[in-house]
């Protein structure tokens, strides 16, 4: 008995599990996926930096080209994703903000209410369900026509040419998902905060439309439109770096297009929030 | 950079050939060529022998990693986009045809002329419209390339390779699964390039073509050269001394020419010689 309890202290004995080696095939795997995380990092930082400069330096040229891809990325970013935002916007204002609304009256804190709507809906909710919502209809659709188009070849049939492939195929992706964003979330907003309104006078509360519009916009400043401008253009940007990123910053086989393609999801998920976070620190800053 | 008048179309000294999709790959070791203007090069090889990523290097797409490659007399690897007049120089098609699937066979021809030339729009219309029905390809324009056969895609691909009227024009494996009647007509229109075709004002062209069936191509004015096992081998004029002991010339005809003798003098299937 004495042998087995001198075994059960040798087995909790802690410090002796903090001063045995780890097993190497986990050391390997985290030494690992730090580094690849580390190389994602520089590679889309490098990538975000170039397409940056070819924006600048490459705007005037190929207009005839350039000019309807961008149209039509803005059309596929923004004005087609118009219904399913609308359907959004009723969504959160009935299912959300009315609820926030009759529950704010019910405690008599509607005082409350226009601080509530600005920084749930506007600061937060608006440019955050979008970004997640245009990374899911159009980023995965980015990466799966460039991994696809890189599998295929394109991209040095591009470069045959004597066309950049960042010029075609990424500068047009990005404008227009920064601009697509950055209106959806637009509608978004006005959308909800309206369709709140409704939901309000359906459930009687005691408050008319203009003191709940009013409400909104005295808890409304400058830097609430300057910071949502400036968050959602960043968000479209970012979402269309990661996606045309993992579509063709490396030569992909076919049968890799789907796995990158749910990987620049989840980095494009992971981007959007570390974006959010430091717009947070903005807010809470200024 | 060259300071001859009329340098050499492609210039190759010591260049090991590194495969596109995985640069570390050597294929061909220490190529040593000379295309000079005006000349029409057949370069045979077994598929993976590194014709493709030859024409790579001599498009200047991959820059090399040792050696000396130049086009028209510059050294590719400072071919930047500053120099992009001199890259518009060389045409190159594709063994896959890589067109773009979201465009339609004209609108595919159209890209480059749209892209580099500032041209308007009726003008960009007819000569895509030209070139189109100089290829036969007016029937099938409207469509998109997943939609027509494999001989109108590549051809499409060549009418987008001409529609900057290049000087030097690169084609990879261009009969590769034609029938016998649409790769006479290629070699046939080639041929027409290459001592000038009047759709491109008479300019003759310097060819380039890799093919894995050598027989299609026999000519006296072609000359030739072989890829295979790693190593590039300049033959020369079609049934000179070095074609009778080359290794690939005897694996290429083997298929073709079986019960022949591996380098028979054939009468060419257009005009014979050459602007060089």
């Amino acid at each position: 008995m004495r042998g087995n309890l001198a075994k059960a202290v040798e087995w909790t004995n802690l410090q002796r599990f903090r001063h045995a080696p780890l097993p190497r095939s986990y050391t390997d795997y985290l030494g690992r996926q730090l580094f690849l995380l580390l190389l994602t990092v520089q590679g889309l930082a490098a990538f975000a930096m170039i397409t940056l400069g070819v924006i600048l330096k490459k705007c005037r040229v190929a207009r005839p080209v350039i000019q309807p891809r961008i149209r039509q990325e803005i059309n596929r970013a923004g004005a087609s994703l118009l219904p399913m935002f609308v359907f959004l916007a009723l969504a959160l204002g009935f299912l959300v903000i009315g609820q926030t609304v009759s529950a704010l009256a019910k405690v008599g804190a509607t005082g409350y209410l226009g601080s509530t709507m600005v920084i749930v809906v506007v600061r937060e909710l608006g440019p955050l369900l979008t970004a997640v919502l245009v990374l899911a209809r159009v980023g995965t659709a980015n990466v799966i026509e460039l991994g696809t188009a890189r599998a295929l070849g394109e991209v040095e049939a591009l470069e045959a040419l004597g066309i950049d492939p960042v010029h075609y195929l990424i500068m047009p992706r990005v404008i227009g998902m920064a601009l697509g964003v950055f209106s959806l979330t637009i509608y978004l907003i006005i959308g909800a905060l309206v369709s709140g309104c409704l939901f309000t006078f359906l459930t009687n509360v005691p408050m008319t439309p203009g003191d709940y519009f009013r409400q909104i916009v005295d808890a409304l400043t400058w830097l609430d439109f300057a910071l949502l401008a400036l968050k959602t253009i960043a968000f479209g940007f970012f979402i269309a770096i990661v996606t045309c990123y993992h579509g063709l910053a490396q030569p992909l086989r076919l049968d890799e297009v789907s796995r990158v393609a749910v990987r620049a999801v989840t980095q494009g998920i992971v981007v959007c929030v570390l974006i959010d976070a430091i717009f947070i620190v903005l807010y809470l800053a200024t | 950079m060259s300071d001859s008048p009329h340098p050499p179309a492609i210039e190759m000294q010591d260049l090991p050939v590194a495969a596109l999709r995985d640069p570390s790959l050597t294929l061909l070791h220490e190529v040593n060529w000379t295309v000079q203007p005006g000349e029409f090069w057949v370069v045979a090889g077994l598929p993976h022998s590194g014709k493709s990523d030859l024409l790579l290097h001599a498009a200047g797409l991959l820059a090399p990693a040792a050696g000396m490659c130049r086009l028209f007399g510059r050294d590719t690897a400072e071919l930047d986009e500053s120099q992009i007049a001199e890259r518009l120089r060389v045409g190159l098609t594709f063994a896959d045809a890589k067109l773009f699937n979201e465009l339609s066979l004209a609108e595919n021809v159209a890209l480059p002329l749209r892209y580099h030339r500032n041209l308007a729009e009726t003008e960009l219309a007819r000569t895509v419209a030209g070139l189109l029905e100089l290829l036969e390809l007016t029937p099938f324009a409207a469509l998109l390339p997943g939609s027509v056969a494999w001989v109108w895609r590549q051809r499409a691909a060549l009418a987008r390779a001409l529609v900057l009227q290049p000087e030097l024009l690169l084609l990879d494996n261009p009969a590769s699964g034609l029938m016998t009647r649409h790769r006479d007509w290629l070699v046939h229109f080639l041929d027409e390039l290459w001592h000038g075709h009047a759709f491109f004002g008479g300019r003759p062209l310097t060819l380039v073509v890799t093919t894995d069936e050598l027989r299609a191509w026999q000519h006296p004015g072609r000359k030739f050269a072989t890829a295979q096992a790693g190593n590039f081998s300049v033959l020369g004029a079609w049934g000179g001394e070095p074609f009778l002991h080359n290794q690939a010339v005897k694996e290429l005809l083997a298929g073709t020419t079986a019960k022949e003798s591996p380098v028979t003098p054939v009468q060419p299937l257009s005009a014979p010689g050459g602007p060089g």
